[in-house]
């Protein structure tokens, strides 16, 4: 029953996603292009992997505010390796800027954990340290794409099988964390942690201990993003990924992913960061003036969640009735 | 760093003793103090390289290049007030703080040193002219021009800016929008906004170019945006097609132009700005020239500048970097 009904919000959300793409061809036809679907993809992937993380984040009752600030620091202390050592394979490359960003979202997590913080102001505070980081060990300065070796900047966007590099990322995180989620012990530990504390205590889960995964999964996916992001737009610098962070809380919230805990699923975040995508890639094509942009951007995500809002209460009114008629 | 400021304090050093001993050998040379933001920054440091060349081409003239070791106001201030202890005969500073230096440069204009602001100003009342790098419409105008030049048959351009809410970005583009029929041919199809990130800004370029297929040039006076478009077409496979130009730094374009992403771009350039702000403290000091609005103050090789009410003036068109001088100024700025 309650997995039915996840499952038709997902199906709302796709069908405002073919709602969004019949509506932008009808002002710009070569948008829904396979091309153009596939760049829109692509240009989204960051995207979906910090959504992602957010998720899972969001899952147990927090919310990691870090994670725009943990991909620029990482982006930067890539290239700036990069640049003192071009000859690096890339794979020392991945393996540091994932290890990197593990360690920044332990660091969230270990604060959470340990000393009872509450999140959001462990990663406010968080969010400016790394943001300092950067300003400190870059001086202010940018690293530009001369700078950066040929193969740091073409990674992620060498073709296979298609696609990039950088879609081919997001596609297996989508596949590897569905399968998270739904079959191991610590993904449904998530969903018991942030769904109902007490009980899951009582059920022999260490709630700060997961949460503390739960950051240290959403750090690691940053890390992995910060390189791709530098590596993509071939710069880094103190500001890059700026606000990022509320679009990728907007993409979980529009995914139908509850802000209280415990519901969400990685094909919500996957749509709702589709739908953040598709409208960013879509809003420079339609020819709508840019002051209405901003305004029609927050109008769709206030839409979506009321939508969502409204299912969820619905639902919860439901569980009340069977619980009524059980006894 | 360390060692520049020690070479200055030397040369202070050893110039307050001769002012003890002879005064007379320190009648003979002018000496100029070039006051910067900061030491150690790339742009300052060509700064001083062409106060250097306009000492030597005025000859009799020392130029003290000297600041603070970070960019603070208090840093500069300390600066000043030990200037104005040597009794040097011109302060030309790029000022951390319109206002917070007014007080140290009053007392050196009251003491007989001529004060000029540069690169970055002072309060009205803080100097005596000051030198704008360039004016807004020169660079409206350059932006254009900069598209235009390898236009020779026309072809649409479109503007990729910061915010819509930039007030020098919105001026910029006026003063092209109003300098345009100069240019026949040139069709400014589009005005978007990638609010100085990365992201938007390439988005807003692939748009661009999604949207206008036969699209020749995009002009992005932002250098957040510049780098971005130029990424964006070299990733669209554009190179030679859609030209990137507009105002950048060359440290940052140096890829672009490298690629051909990019054919030229603009900004003022630091050596040229270094070398005015040193000939006209050089005019006002000797008396050669006066700070009343509408003279005429000769800066040698760059031209000549006119002071407006404010007497403040601009130098020269932005200077245009293409492959020919990207190497030698990369490491600069």
């Amino acid at each position: 029953m309650l997995k039915r009904l996840i499952s038709t919000r997902e199906t709302l959300l796709m069908a405002a996603i073919v709602l969004l793409l019949v509506l932008i061809s009808s002002r710009f036809p070569a948008f829904i292009g396979p091309s153009n679907l596939a760049r829109v993809f692509n240009d989204t992937s960051p995207l979906i992997l910090l959504a992602i993380g957010q998720m899972i984040v969001i899952l147990t009752k927090c919310i990691d505010l870090s994670v725009a600030a943990n991909l620029a620091l990482t982006g930067m202390v890539v290239s700036m390796i990069n640049v003192a050592a071009p000859g690096l394979p890339m794979i020392f490359i991945l393996m540091i800027a994932v290890g990197l960003g593990t360690l920044l979202g332990m660091f969230n997590g270990l604060l959470v954990w340990k000393l009872s913080i509450p999140p959001i102001v462990v990663t406010l505070g968080t969010m400016t340290i790394f943001r300092g980081i950067i300003f400190l060990i870059s001086d202010g300065k940018w690293v530009n794409s001369h700078e950066m070796s040929a193969a740091f900047k073409a990674f992620p966007r060498t073709i296979l099988l298609g696609l990039p590099v950088l879609s081919w990322i997001a596609i297996i995180a989508v596949i590897l964390f569905t399968i998270v989620m739904t079959r191991t012990t610590l993904g449904r530990a998530f969903y018991a942690a942030g769904g109902n504390p007490h009980a899951a205590t009582y059920a022999g889960i260490n709630v700060g201990k997961t949460q503390f995964w739960a950051f240290t999964i959403s750090g690691a996916l940053a890390g992995l993003a910060g390189y791709l992001w530098v590596s993509r737009f071939a710069v880094a610098y103190v500001d890059i990924a700026g606000g990022f962070e509320l679009d990728v809380v907007a993409a979980c919230v529009i995914g139908g992913v509850s802000i209280m805990g415990g519901i969400g699923t990685v094909a919500g975040a996957l749509l709702g960061a589709l739908f953040l995508g598709i409208i960013k890639n879509a809003l420079p094509v339609v020819d709508i003036s840019p002051f209405w942009q901003l305004a029609i951007s927050g109008g769709a995500i206030i839409i979506a969640v009321a939508l969502n809002a409204q299912a969820n209460r619905k639902k919860g009114r439901i569980i009340l009735k069977q619980a009524e008629h059980a006894t | 760093m360390k060692r520049r400021t020690f070479t200055a304090l030397t040369a202070s050093l050893s110039l307050a003793a001769s002012l003890m001993g002879t005064s007379a050998m320190a009648q003979d040379n002018m000496r100029i103090a070039l006051v910067v933001k900061a030491l150690g920054i790339g742009f300052f440091e060509a700064a001083n390289e062409g106060a250097q060349e306009a000492a030597a081409e005025l000859g009799n003239v020392e130029v003290i290049y000297t600041g603070p070791t970070d960019t603070t106001a208090e840093g500069q201030i300390e600066v000043i007030n030990a200037l104005i202890a040597q009794n040097v005969d011109a302060i030309a500073v790029s000022a951390n703080d319109t206002d917070a230096l007014v007080p140290a440069l009053k007392r050196a204009m009251q003491r007989g040193i001529t004060v000029i602001s540069w690169d970055s100003g002072v309060a009205d009342d803080g100097r005596m002219v000051h030198l704008n790098p360039s004016s807004n419409a020169l660079i409206g105008n350059m932006i254009v021009k900069l598209a235009a030049d390898h236009l020779p048959d026309g072809g649409d351009v479109a503007v990729l800016s910061a915010t819509t809410t930039s007030t020098n970005q919105n001026i910029w583009i006026e003063e092209m929008t109003k300098v345009l029929p100069n240019y026949p041919g040139i069709n400014v199809v589009s005005t978007v906004y990638g609010d100085d990130l990365a992201d938007k800004s390439y988005r807003e370029a692939q748009g661009l170019m999604q949207s206008f297929p036969d699209l020749d040039a995009i002009i992005a006076p932002t250098s957040v945006g510049i780098v971005a478009a130029a990424q964006a077409v070299a990733d669209a496979g554009k190179i030679g097609e859609v030209n990137v130009t507009g105002l950048g730094l060359p440290s940052e374009m140096a890829g672009a132009i490298e690629s051909g992403a990019s054919q030229s771009f603009a900004i003022w350039n630091p050596i040229d700005l270094g070398y005015s702000a040193t000939m006209i403290a050089h005019a006002l000091a000797s008396g050669a020239a006066t700070a009343a609005p509408g003279a005429e103050i000769s800066i040698g090789r760059v031209g000549t500048i006119t002071l407006d009410d404010s007497n403040s003036a601009a130098m020269a068109d932005p200077f245009v970097y293409d492959a020919s001088n990207i190497e030698q100024f990369k490491s600069i700025f």
